[in-house]
């Protein structure tokens, strides 16, 4: 192991550490605690540049590898590396996790160590699950990252927390147990657990489809597909802010992973054999869902249906790419669907953290998220209601901002597939924007809805940071996208020529 | 073969741990009341003692002596290591609670160093008659500690239920071994299984025997459905019994199931295996779901430790190496675990309140932040949540199982133990997410509390680092 080399499990351990080091300072000097929070938050997030930096672009191959042997009676290692498909989703969450912390400072009252060493310590094995090489090792991260959610959920969340978090666990837990179980089978087909080995093992159809149908349910929980999507509302609403924007920016992308990681190269030919259920299901989340969100009354469970119909589009920009090959078109359009799933999900992962701290700020005011107990909010909070215009435009989808870039190309690759897809899909471009901007003009404009709002303040300097941030990252990603798409670009380009290439 | 001393090496450790146990006994008699934690002392001492001997006598090597009824090896050597530090923890949590409820005699820890003599004797059982009178020294001390609390009309229910029902599971194992002794004409383990590797005795003779067996073990893990005395036992007896009752014994419990099942009978295995996945399906089952509706949390253990059983079973039944150290792993890590988890509940209890409802766990995040992640640390292991070792425990079991081609079974077993996820996440729902009925911190004495963190962290500790447990049990069986 080369110093170069350590950057990941220093990614890794870091927050984790820091995560413990909080916990230990305790409660009786929460600002202590908090800025040591941050301190770790940042300084996780600069160690993980060099990532970016020294990445090498122009390989498919994994980088920055760490291999130590760590259960050597089943070959499992400590086997840690990324791609360009890794790599932006770990930077990612080392940005996002500073955003959380700061947006937790004042607001969380209750045992603040707990609270910031349970994203600390979250952001560490969410990094490892990116990176980890090794399916036991990935497993592990994997399964551990429910335990600080479930917490975070139900000691900070709201009424319904108990409820909430319980599902959350049972919901996810039973999606990936079964995919150990297939885990398990292919170290016995292959005598390793390296995921790259299970890359290259063959496998007969009947049991690719079973160990596709295992990854379904483990990935579809999470990201979350419908019909498994009942988990997400309710864990949303009932999360506090910060679990809010860490289970939409990150978790969910942590599904969208799996797939790209596992299911589409482990299991080409089942997936190319069951695409159509899973466009399928896509399809149904972006519109179906997208109606669903039209009717909420809640902010937290709109933006929740809005995740899912936007993840919607990512498994979709996945799972086109087996129709566009079977016409010969490999280069071009599958490997921008990929490209576009890619896309969707790191913007996705700025523009829902974003509405999620909006609607935070409102709740941390009024201590309401019925869209009904506000109005007229731009009289009283200009600011605030110029960053929720310009979020809820992005999550339509507007030219400019990072939401548009994805679902353009998602859109674009579709209609190589076939017309009805790209029609369907399309169709999000007015539901979202329906669903979404209707839900701003009934809380900013209009009039002041009632005394209470009347008297709200406008955000403070430490939101508007974490807001502005947030804006600054849509719009880059927005009109200069490329810095995004070179680095995994040909990691993609792999990823698409591997799955073309029947496993039977 | 002539006695010296040189011959009953492998023996020294019970033959300390006896005569310490008996010195100890002789003089708790002298001792007044406040002079008992003494007792309590030499019995830790004692115990660590027998630990060094066993790491002082143990080595890669098997052997035979007292004319082929005590076998020392390597399985031997890990299975009482981990069964007397196992029991160090059992005693130290039991000592704050048997002084809180008024309990501190030394009549417990003599009887617990009698029964980890017992196990012992078990573990290192070469005959048939070697494990019966381990088996028996083992019972007879739980059905007194059971009762240790005499005026407890559980307690007293509790220890005639097991009395009546153990005497019941004592037949039927004695019985078959008659059976099996009838059929070969042996009652050392090697001899037994050559007579039946060379087809020297009547097929139908040994599996009617080997029923009986299969019967007489399922009691003493508490296998479906021969269950009945656990949830009852576990709720009678004190909780310091309990934490002590539900621990350790199921390693002695795995290692009588090796002697007879893979050393004695190693050529029926087709016979066993189908009933041990019979016994393993319906402990998984039942365990998980019938747990699900308990409101007392010892009964919730109780029914939790069934599933357990069920795990441990899936590992033996396996039928190989691999799969018996995963099994060995299993019940390892199960012992450290339960012990863990009654532990935090005799922490609960004050003078006059005998804590044993879920809901006396809320809260407890406010009241003693560190126990409370102890004990969550432990619950999530009982669940197989990594990082902690229970999962890992679960993996091994499910690869062995998935090795011989049952992966149907790996999946009936994670099923239930999704099941199984709930009621831990209740528990910890308690801990974490309810108000306290009674904000004081708990009161443990420094040696409770640091072998408490001792507890919790080797359940993570273990789940981060698992190779050398693993390890040790994989060369128990020689992979």
């Amino acid at each position: 192991m080369t110093a170069e080399a350590a950057i990941l499990s220093a990614t890794i351990w870091l927050p984790i550490l820091g995560g413990v080091i909080v916990l230990g300072s305790g409660d009786r000097t929460p600002q202590v605690t908090r800025r040591l929070a941050l301190g770790f938050a940042v300084l996780t997030f600069v160690v993980s540049l060099p990532l970016y930096f020294g990445f090498d672009p122009g390989t498919a191959e994994m980088q920055f590898v760490e291999k130590v042997p760590w259960i050597p009676a089943f070959d499992v290692h400590y086997y840690l590396g990324v791609d360009g498909i890794s790599m932006p989703l770990i930077l990612l969450t080392t940005f996002i996790s500073i955003l959380v912390v700061i947006a937790g400072w004042e607001v969380i009252q209750y045992k603040p160590s707990q609270y910031m060493a349970a994203f600390l310590i979250m952001e560490g094995l969410m990094i490892g699950v990116f990176c980890a090489l090794d399916a036991m090792l990935f497993y592990v991260f994997w399964e551990a990252m429910l335990i600080p959610m479930f917490i975070i959920i139900g000691v900070w969340g709201g009424p319904n927390r108990v409820y909430a978090t319980i599902k959350f666990f049972l919901y996810t837990f039973l999606g990936s147990v079964f995919m150990l179980v297939a885990l398990i089978y292919m170290y016995f087909q292959s005598g390793s657990m390296e995921i790259l080995a299970f890359h290259d093992l063959k496998l007969g159809l009947t049991e690719q489809i079973l160990i596709f149908m295992a990854f379904l349910l483990a990935f579809a929980v999470k990201v979350p597909m419908w019909p498994v999507h009942t988990w997400l509302p309710d864990a949303h609403v009932e999360a506090p802010t910060g679990g809010s924007v860490i289970l939409a920016a990150i978790m969910l992308k942590i599904g969208g992973y799996g797939f790209l990681r596992f299911s589409l190269p482990i299991t080409p030919d089942a997936s190319s054999e069951l695409d159509w259920l899973i466009i399928t299901m896509s399809l149904v989340a972006v519109v179906y869902i997208g109606f669903v969100a039209l009717v909420q009354q809640d902010m937290k469970k709109l933006i929740a249906y809005s995740s899912i119909a936007h993840m919607g589009f990512v498994t979709l920009g996945f799972f086109v790419v087996f129709i566009i090959t079977t016409r010969g078109d490999v280069d071009s359009g599958a490997v921008l669907g990929m490209q576009g799933g890619m896309v969707q999900m790191v913007s996705h992962g700025f523009i829902s953290a974003a509405l999620f701290l909006c609607v935070g700020v409102l709740y941390d005011r009024l201590h309401s998220r019925e869209i009904s107990d506000y109005g007229g909010v731009v009289n009283v909070m200009p600011w605030f209601a110029a960053f929720l215009v310009f979020f809820a435009m992005a999550n339509a989808g507007l030219p400019g901002t990072s939401g548009f870039v994805g679902e353009f190309m998602v859109i674009l690759a579709s209609f190589r597939a076939d017309f009805w897809f790209a029609f369907l899909a399309a169709t999000t471009l007015i539901i979202g924007a329906a669903y979404t901007l209707w839900m701003v003009k009934r809380v900013v404009f209009g009039e002041v809805g009632s005394d209470k709002v009347a008297v709200l303040e406008d955000i403070n300097r430490r939101e508007a940071l974490v807001l502005g941030t947030l804006a600054v990252a849509v719009l880059i990603l927005g009109v200069w996208p490329a810095p995004l798409i070179e680095v995994m670009d040909v990691s993609i380009e792999n990823l698409v020529r591997h799955i073309t290439v029947t496993k039977l | 073969m002539e006695y010296n001393f040189s011959t009953l090496q492998p023996i020294l450790p019970e033959m300390f741990l006896l005569s310490a146990a008996c010195l100890i006994l002789v003089i708790d008699l002298f001792l007044s009341e406040r002079t008992r934690l003494v007792t309590y002392g030499l019995s830790i001492a004692t115990l660590i003692a027998t630990w060094g001997l066993i790491h002082l006598v143990g080595g890669p090597e098997r052997e035979i002596i007292l004319f082929d009824s005590f076998v020392r090896d390597p399985m031997a050597d890990v299975l009482k290591t981990g069964l007397v530090l196992i029991s160090v923890f059992a005693f130290v949590y039991a000592k704050d609670y048997l002084r809180t409820l008024d309990m501190l005699r030394g009549e417990y820890y003599v009887l617990g160093l009698f029964a980890v003599l017992g196990m012992m004797v078990m573990i290192s059982a070469n005959s048939f008659l070697t494990v019966y009178l381990g088996l028996e020294l083992l019972a007879l001390c739980l059905y007194a500690l059971v009762a240790f609390q005499r005026d407890s009309v559980a307690g007293a229910e509790a220890a005639m239920k097991y009395f009546v029902l153990g005497a019941l599971a004592s037949g039927m194992l004695l019985y078959g071994i008659s059976m099996i002794y009838g059929a070969t004409g042996e009652l050392a383990f090697p001899q037994v299984a050559a007579v039946i590797a060379a087809g020297g005795a009547d097929q139908m003779v040994l599996v009617f025997g080997l029923v009986f067996i299969v019967i007489g073990v399922a009691f003493k893990f508490g296998a479906v459905p021969f269950h009945m005395w656990i949830p009852d036992v576990y709720h009678g007896a004190p909780t310091a019994v309990t934490l002590f009752l539900g621990s350790v014994p199921k390693i002695a419990a795995f290692a009588l199931a090796i002697r007879l099942f893979v050393d004695g009978m190693g050529g029926l295995v087709e016979q066993w295996q189908g009933m041990l996945v019979i016994l393993a399906m319906l402990s998984l089952a039942l365990g998980n779901v019938v747990a699900v509706a308990q409101t007392n949390i010892k009964r919730m253990l109780a029914y939790s430790t069934i599933s357990h059983v069920g795990f441990i079973f899936l590992g033996l039944l396996a039928g190989s190496a691999e799969g018996y150290s995963a099994a060995m792993f299993y019940a390892i890590v199960y012992a450290l675990t339960a012990a863990g988890g009654f532990g935090l509940i005799t922490m609960l209890c004050r003078r006059g309140f005998d804590a044993e409802n879920i809901a006396d766990l809320k809260g407890l995040n406010e009241r003693s932040p560190w126990l409370a992640f102890m004990m969550m640390l432990i619950l999530f292991s009982m669940a197989g949540v990594p990082p902690t070792v229970g999962f890992f425990a679960k993996l091994f079991v499910l690869e062995a199982v998935v090795s011989i081609d049952m992966v149907w079974l790996a999946v009936f077993a994670v099923f239930f133990s999704i099941i199984g996820a709930f009621y831990y996440l209740r528990a910890i729902k308690a801990m974490y997410f309810d108000k306290p009925i009674d904000a004081e911190p708990l009161i443990a004495s420094t040696d409770t509390q640091v072998m408490m963190s001792i507890n919790g962290l080797a359940v993570l500790g273990l789940g981060l680092f698992p190779a050398t447990l693993l390890s040790a049990c994989r060369a128990a069986f020689g992979v």
